[in-house]
């Protein structure tokens, strides 16, 4: 096995552009969600306006139900948009595509596959100029980024939920999206991988810089992760209550980030905004 | 030890873990833990085979009392004492000729079956001695472009045991190939799914008699200039079509019901039709698709007997038939035989098939 560093990828696979920018990567204007039941219509979003900046981490939060899922599952083109649009650099978005990767709630690895195949899954599609050794190299460097260097050829079934969601999170970024959605993605882990996982993925995303957008239940890790937190309200017809803007200096850690004094400041900010 | 661990791996992987604790026992390596669970495996299994044996026999043994008792007096009745006398002498005798016509006991299965085997030999070292005498002649008989002489003597119950698993095969096969593709388009799509639902519906709970005789008429007409022998075609594509059904059901079922999370990355990773079939689709629901191969098979072999039956397709379903007119004094023990052949034979093939989904199948915990 070769290591492969970080220069090798970025010289030679992938350009990578990195400038500090006010560009809108992701922009929701006046969106709106209707399910159609018998009773007439259910309006789960309406009125929501969002503006995510490039190279900003976004994490959302909200009450169960309020239509977190269903606003990220938009973005993704999973779930058809009732109103409004959706657009990315200023192009509205078409269905589903790896420009947005996402990273489920459940790591959803394909479990007949080794972890490396999976990764390999998501880069052949978008990178089908490079060599195969290349692409065999780009997976194997997000593998190892989050400390897989020893599983790339054990099948998914065997992992362990916290490893499952590294690949996972291997994945997201190995396809180089220009938007990263993450729907509640350590959600089911425990909470000592919970904390293993976010200190990867900050690890990663200081690196990769790219936007991102998450929801999540866990105020610490919202205030820990993001740039901004976005607040919902509850639904029907959920729109943005607040915005809290997190002005820890990056590269953060955990230790740095719980001994700040803004820390219970907007501690504080987020738990109020969710018991009203 | 390695020796033992790997044998054990096999065993328990083609679930016949027993032998493993047998040959432990041999070897005297069994722990005291140990041994509980090899009671429960081997001997309990061994106990209710011999109490299995044990009741068979009584069994028997008061049928052929109450049919010698009846023979008895219908003789007295029809012919007087004499006449009942004689018989009833006869019966103690053991004499073939008028032996009570019944359940046969295990015993008389058991020299059913070296009779059998022993008729094997028999056959077959006539076939080798065909071959031999006629090996110059067919030589010759091929260099003059014409058909070499094939023999033609009665089957041996070996013979037809081969014959009904080429047959089954063949059948399976045909399953395999009609009913795996088919699934999959119909599971993909919802509009195959409504043109093909009521198809199989209706067609699902035809018996296989009908399925024969239905496959009898079409094969009859398509074949009807060949002078070749069509009742192995036509057995076994009438095994195919009464077995396919499980399969055509659980693929299409597999391949309708794959995890929505694993569409959705393919739908994120813009995956192609043909690669989302193949690299999503067919993975995730191979082990449906097995479950149905699996009980294609086994219905394939139960079916095959009856079908062999009507057909006059040489193997064990004709072997049964034939037994049952023949009316011989042994021929009671040999339907029996073939009763037991059949079972096990049943029971390998689910073995094998359990094998190869072990193999093939990425969810270890689905197969059983």
């Amino acid at each position: 096995m070769s290591i492969i560093t970080e220069q090798d990828i970025t010289k030679n696979v992938i350009k990578n552009i990195s400038f500090p920018s006010n560009e809108v990567m992701l922009d929701l204007k006046d969106l709106k969600k209707v399910y159609p039941t018998p009773k007439g219509d259910y309006v789960v979003l309406e009125h929501l306006n969002l503006q995510i900046k490039k190279e900003e981490f976004v994490t959302i939060i909200g009450h169960s139900g309020c239509g977190k899922t269903t606003m990220l599952s938009m973005i993704a083109g999973l779930n058809p948009i009732s109103g409004g649009n959706i657009s990315v650099l200023g192009k509205p978005i078409k269905g589903p595509g790896p420009d947005r990767g996402v990273i489920f709630q459940a790591p959803s690895l394909m479990p007949w596959m080794t972890s490396l195949q999976n990764v390999l899954l998501g880069v052949n599609q978008v990178f089908p100029h490079a060599t195969k050794a290349q692409r065999n190299d780009i997976a194997k460097y997000y593998l190892q980024k989050v400390g897989l260097e020893d599983a790339f050829d054990k099948k998914a079934s065997e992992l362990s939920q916290g490893m499952q969601q590294r690949v996972g999170i291997a994945r997201a970024f190995a396809i180089k999206p220009k938007v990263l959605l993450l729907d509640e993605p350590f959600g089911m882990l425990d909470s000592l991988t919970r904390g293993e996982l976010q200190d990867i993925l900050i690890e990663i995303w200081n690196k990769e810089k790219i936007t991102a957008v998450m929801i999540t239940h866990d105020v610490d890790e919202a205030i820990f992760l993001a740039d901004r937190v976005v607040m919902m309200t509850s639904g029907p017809r959920a729109k943005i209550g607040d915005v809290l803007d997190i002005n820890f200096e990056r590269p953060r850690t955990r230790k740095s980030v719980l001994e700040h004094d803004d820390y219970y400041t907007y501690r504080k900010h987020l738990i109020d905004f969710l018991e009203h | 030890m390695k020796a033992s661990l790997t044998l054990g791996k096999v065993t328990n992987f083609i679930g016949l873990g027993f032998f493993t604790t047998l040959k432990d026992l041999f070897t005297g390596k069994l722990e005291k833990e140990e041994l509980k669970s090899f009671l429960r495996k081997t001997i309990v299994p061994l106990a209710s085979i011999l109490l299995f044996i044990g009741l068979w026999h009584l069994g028997a043994k008061s049928l052929y009392n109450i049919e010698a008792d009846f023979k008895i007096e219908k003789a007295l009745e029809d012919q007087g004492q004499a006449a009942a006398d004689a018989l009833k002498a006869c019966i103690a005798s053991g004499d073939s000729s008028c032996q009570p016509n019944t359940l046969p006991s295990p015993s008389q299965v058991w020299d059913s079956f070296q009779s059998l085997l022993r008729d094997h030999n028999i056959i077959s070292a006539d076939k080798a001695a065909f071959a031999e005498k006629t090996a110059a002649l067919n030589a010759k008989r091929i260099a003059e472009g014409k058909d070499a002489i094939t023999y033609t003597g009665r089957p041996s119950f070996v013979d037809q045991i081969f014959r009904s698993l080429q047959t089954v095969f063949a059948g399976f096969l045909l399953a395999l190939l009609i009913a795996v593709p088919l699934g999959i388009f119909i599971g993909l799509s919802p509009t195959l799914k409504s043109a093909f639902n009521w198809f199989i519906q209706i067609f699902k709970p035809v018996s296989p008699v009908v399925w024969y005789l239905l496959v009898f008429m079409i094969v009859k007409t398509l074949l009807i200039d060949s002078s070749e022998d069509s009742s192995f075609t036509i057995s076994f594509i009438s095994v195919g079509l009464c077995s396919m059904w499980a399969t055509l059901v659980n693929t299409a079922m597999g391949v309708s019901t794959v995890d929505k999370d694993y569409i959705n990355v393919a739908k994120v990773l813009k995956l192609g039709t043909f690669q989302k079939i193949f690299k999503v689709v067919l993975p995730s629901s191979l082990p449906l698709i097995f479950t149905g191969l699996k009980i294609t098979l086994s219905v394939a072999w139960m079916v095959l007997i009856a079908i062999e039956l009507l057909a006059q397709s040489p193997g064990l379903g004709l072997f049964v038939w034939e037994e049952f007119q023949n009316g011989a004094n042994d021929s009671n023990a040999k339907i029996i035989v073939a009763m037991f052949v059949i079972g096990i034979i049943g029971f390998l093939l689910d073995r094998l098939m359990l094998t190869i989904q072990n193999w093939v199948s990425f969810d270890k915990t689905d197969a059983i």
